[in-house]
């Protein structure tokens, strides 16, 4: 009598231990299903990486020399050879600095995503992630404006100003600079989708992995 | 509180509004014409693409901010609100920038390219430019204000209640 009793209790307790952990643990499911969108943010941080690192590089060899004959003495010709290089334009400097940040921020981020998950501090990183992503979307965005109206005027010329066009006669460097110009487009769009993602972390944060309060 | 908040929201959405729909006004209404009869010259923000691009974005950004301060404040949508504020910001930022670059070259032309400045020759217009960039600049400064509290106040960054935020509460 005793030892069925002991026996009910035993299985009782057995039974509310198991329903315990069934409650405590986190299932597997939504376990995978947070690591899926961690993993897929730092694809997208790599890819964004390479798109900015090329624009970056691109853009800043660009530069093309070119001797163009201006007068005739006789049967020598007087050659002048006049220079193309980003750094003539304030725009492309510009552009080169900005898409040169987001590389660099990119790196950064993708490295505390890797090995930085002790520093936080009351639950400030994911919100300093997300605010600091904005800013770089917002100078990649100035960067990307600012060439791609200089390359128009560039390549168009205006007319009303009396500003002639320059591509004609620089093609190579033109070419090179349109290759940047839509590298960097592809990399402000992956920055734009990282940083909603970084945004929607906030509103679900990974319990497992992101440290909070 | 949440009565002041809201208010302070409200007065934040339309300064921005009227900031963007300033640059509007004064880039359209820019407008020089030199010469005499009949040999006329005009300045206008059309004969550049990117003044144009500044006005459109500039137009789009003010009818959404219009819109945005009609919306209720219990409703759901301001999350989506936040999302759209990131993207709006990031056109405002765009076409200011390239309208300042190609203003700068107007002002001080391009010596590489042999393209000389313009405002010697139509310094009103100028001026008129300049304005116009200057609110457009207020209009970029006071969104990113507008985008960072817009996640302090719907998104709750520092986690200070227990189930995420509510937006207005």
């Amino acid at each position: 009598m005793a030892s069925s009793n002991a026996e009910k209790a035993t299985d009782q307790l057995n039974k509310s231990s198991n329903a315990l952990n069934n409650v405590m643990m986190p299932t597997t499911k939504t376990k995978t299903k947070l690591l899926k969108r961690d993993l897929m943010v730092l694809c997208l941080r790599v890819l964004a990486v390479l798109a900015t690192a090329s624009a970056t590089i691109v853009m800043a060899l660009n530069k093309q020399t070119k001797s163009f004959v201006v007068a005739t003495i006789g049967n020598n010709p007087i050659k002048v050879s006049i220079t193309a290089k980003f750094n003539h334009t304030p725009a492309f400097v510009f552009f080169v600095i900005a898409n040169g940040n987001a590389c660099l921020h990119n790196l950064v981020m993708i490295a505390m995503d890797l090995f930085g998950s002790k520093f936080d501090y009351k639950g400030l990183r994911l919100a300093l992630i997300a605010i600091l992503d904005m800013m770089i979307v917002a100078l990649a965005a100035a960067g990307d404006g600012a060439a791609t109206f200089m390359s128009e005027l560039g390549k168009n010329g205006n007319s009303h100003a009396q500003w002639n066009k320059i591509c004609d006669k620089f093609e190579p460097y033109c070419n090179r600079g349109a290759a940047a110009l839509a590298s960097s487009f592809a990399g402000i769009i992956l920055l734009l989708i990282i940083t909603g993602m970084s945004i929607i972390k906030l509103l679900k944060p990974n319990r497992i992995n992101d440290i909070v309060p | 509180m949440s009565k002041v908040k809201r208010i302070a929201h409200l007065v934040l959405r339309f300064l921005a509004f009227g900031a963007t729909l300033s640059s509007v006004i004064v880039m359209a209404t820019s407008h020089e014409r030199l010469g005499f009869f009949p040999f006329y010259y005009d300045a206008k923000y059309t004969n550049t693409p990117a003044f144009k691009y500044f006005v459109i974005a500039n137009s789009v950004v003010t009818v959404y901010g219009f819109f945005v301060m009609l919306l209720p404040p219990k409703s759901l949508l301001w999350r989506f609100v936040v999302a759209l504020d990131l993207v709006f910001a990031m056109l405002l930022i765009s076409s200011e920038s390239a309208a300042v670059s190609i203003a700068y070259v107007g002002k001080k032309g391009n010596a590489y390219a042999g393209w000389l400045p313009i405002c010697g020759q139509v310094q009103n217009y100028c001026d008129h430019v300049t304005g116009a960039l200057v609110a457009g600049l207020a209009a970029v400064i006071i969104y990113v204000i507008l985008l960072m509290y817009s996640i302090h106040t719907v998104l709750d960054p520092f986690l200070l209640t227990k189930h995420g935020g509510c937006p207005h509460s």
